[in-house]
């Protein structure tokens, strides 16, 4: 994925997007006040610099997907994983809530469900069904929108044949209104995605912890 | 009275008699652990959000009394071990009362990271699925391990004096009598077992190293500032052992006030055991320095944040509490003569318990609460359920200790017979044997 920090504005459509979508429960007073709110993307404000050579950049952080994930090494129920597309997954059936890969990530993108999960009684029809809801006591993330990938794959074999590239995008990137965002696969030498983050604004976030993020920011 | 009770006869009485203070005691501990009960039901009823952990201090008291807890277990086990292995003879009236600690405190231990657990009801997902690439998973291998050793390593020295009381008492004697495993004490059982527990006590010195070893590695295999450091193996084990000794001597002090021991537990064992926390002590601030000035000098940003929440922040009152609890007052106390007496350890003793549980708490919390990006900085109050399930802890593992008096000797009957009867002459011809001999001189 890579995110266009100077086509951003900061509208925090993807946050409201990826909420919808993956039934993430929504921050209220209460869980804001306590620093509980669950958000798989979020609006992260980088302070740099000092008086007079300050600036603020407002970033969307999300789950990175690290090539060299720090968090997966540590569950001790193998709950979160990287599949062989380089997602890092998460098994809430199987999580034990020991939060061990809430602290090991160095990015603190990971969420845990404090209490259980509350929606107004108006909006649980309209869950989305493709996304399985939480329990309080496990942690959850971004998944890339994982069931949208698997939707697509499916779609894809049906008609016998492969799967073409923008046929699957999280509803972050779908949602974003200035374009901003870029989905597409890091490995494939001509896709959209690997030429932009070879421009020379490309950077990761805390790159120097060699954990090689698959989120690339231009800025 | 038989022929084994000529002297020791004392040691017995605990458990044939039970005194008023014994139930008041009883009954102080229950109701403290009855809080602690009802707080985990709560917090079970209504999941971790009761504590006062967020984002992004995901771990508090319980992870701190986690590690804690498994430090006070080095008290028993692991000095107990070395004591015999180094034939240290003042050992013979304290290793029982060290061993006990081990095994009653590592329940506890376990039982924080259980409490701490969002999922409760799936925690043999661990067995299931166990990851070795975890360090929780190496955690639950040698706390396991250790948790086993030290089981045998407290019950194999208890056998001859189980079957003292299956002779000289009448309570529960279909209970003494299973565990005496039909002891009637021939030379030949005495060989049996004295190499049993030679084994255990060798077998029993690198299980315990490892244990705290592994505790640190959960914190230090992380990439997370102040976590991820190479001393933190020796720095656990370090601290382990300091707060297993200031523990043993509390415990000591209170059997030996409780129970009339004082002919048992004598000034001298507090002397030496005195000693021994001093060369703790320094050692602690010798680990501590290297690690606070290495990151010092360093001046790397994310680290220097939680360097200064310590030194000069929010955590500032903890820290500098430790460093007076840990150093201060017990090297004054215990590098003088004449302060190192049963109520002068005692007190250095409660002071490093209390240091040590604030050193637990600032090496878990500041480093969570200053993450690396730029998010809202964490903060920290723990809850009531969170406060009463740590007293709750404790009054449980006071409880199960005073009820072990109630129903084993916690001075070792058999062993300080065998240093009357046999050690006197031995120690003699030891020291003998250590001098040029007559012959050649």
């Amino acid at each position: 994925m890579v995110i266009d920090l100077d086509k951003c504005s900061a509208c925090q459509a993807c946050v409201t997007a990826c909420h919808l979508e993956n039934n993430v429960a929504l921050p209220t007073a209460a869980s804001a006040s306590k620093s509980r709110s669950i958000y798989w993307i979020q609006m992260l404000p980088m302070k740099e610099g000092r008086y007079p050579h300050f600036k603020m950049k407002m970033i969307p952080v999300l789950c990175f997907h690290c090539e060299h994930p720090p968090c997966t090494k540590v569950c001790p129920v193998k709950a979160t994983y990287q599949n062989p597309e380089g997602i890092v997954g998460q098994i809430y059936r199987r999580c034990i809530g020991c939060r061990y890969c809430t602290t090991a990530c160095p990015y603190t993108v990971r969420h845990f469900n404090w209490s259980e999960p509350k929606w107004p009684k108006e909006m649980v029809p309209s869950l989305n069904p493709d996304v399985s809801c939480r329990t309080k006591g496990v942690v959850e993330k971004c998944t890339f929108c994982h069931h949208r990938l698997q939707k697509a794959r499916e779609q894809a074999k049906m008609e016998n044949r492969e799967l073409k590239p923008g046929e699957y995008l999280p509803a972050c990137v779908e949602a974003c209104p200035g374009q901003a965002m870029y989905f597409g696969d890091l490995e494939d030498e001509t896709s959209e995605v690997t030429k932009l983050s070879r421009e020379p604004r490309a950077f990761k976030l805390l790159e120097d912890l060699g954990t090689e993020p698959k989120v690339i920011y231009l800025g | 009275m038989s022929d084994d009770l000529k002297y020791d006869s004392l040691l017995l009485r605990p458990i044939v008699k039970t005194g008023r203070a014994f139930y008041i005691t009883v009954a102080i501990l229950l109701t403290l652990g009855l809080w602690g009960v009802v707080s985990y039901l709560y917090q079970l009823a209504y999941g971790l959000g009761v504590t006062g952990l967020s984002r992004p201090t995901y771990w508090g008291f319980y992870i701190t009394n986690f590690v804690f807890f498994i430090g006070i277990s080095h008290a028993g086990t692991l000095i107990s071990a070395i004591l015999r292995l180094a034939q240290a003879e003042w050992r013979r009236a304290i290793t029982r009362s060290a061993e006990v600690i081990t095994v009653m405190v590592l329940l506890f231990g376990v039982g924080n990271v259980l409490i701490d657990l969002g999922r409760p009801d799936r925690m043999f997902n661990i067995i299931k699925h166990a990851n070795f690439r975890s360090p929780l998973l190496w955690d639950v291998s040698s706390i396991c391990t250790y948790l086993t050793c030290s089981i045998i390593y407290l019950y194999l020295p208890l056998i001859p004096d189980i079957a003292i009381l299956r002779d000289n008492t009448t309570k529960y004697r279909w209970f003494y009598k299973t565990l005496a495993l039909g002891w009637r004490g021939t030379p030949r059982q005495h060989r049996r077992l004295e190499i049993g527990i030679a084994i255990m006590a060798v077998v029993v010195i690198p299980v315990a190293v490892s244990v705290h070893t592994v505790v640190s590695y959960v914190f230090s295999m992380t990439i997370q500032p102040m976590w991820h450091s190479a001393i933190f193996g020796p720095y656990f084990v370090a601290g382990a052992i300091f707060s297993g000794i200031a523990a043993l001597i509390i415990a000591m002090a209170v059997i030996r006030r409780a129970y009339n021991l004082q002919n048992y537990l004598k000034q001298i064992h507090f002397n030496y055991l005195g000693i021994l926390l001093l060369v703790m002590t320094l050692l602690w601030f010798y680990f501590t320095f290297s690690e606070y000035l290495t990151t010092f000098y360093g001046n790397e940003p994310v680290h220097m944040a939680i360097f200064y929440a310590k030194f000069t922040g929010e955590y500032a009152p903890y820290f500098w509490t430790m460093v007076v609890t840990c150093f201060v007052i017990p090297f004054a106390i215990l590098c003088n003569r004449k302060t190192r007496t049963v109520a002068g350890t005692v007190v250095a003793s409660v002071s490093i318990t209390i240091g040590m549980w604030l050193e637990r708490f600032t090496i878990v919390v500041p480093t969570l609460v200053n993450p690396r990006l730029p998010w809202e900085k964490g903060f920290y109050i723990p809850s009531w359920v969170e406060i009463g399930e740590t007293v709750g802890c404790f009054a449980f593992f006071i409880l199960f200790y005073v009820l072990f008096t109630k129903f084993f000797p916690i001075v070792s009957i058999w062993e300080i017979r065998e240093g009357r009867e046999k050690s006197v002459v031995e120690v003699q011809e030891r020291v003998q044997s250590y001098l040029p001999s007559e012959e050649e001189a």
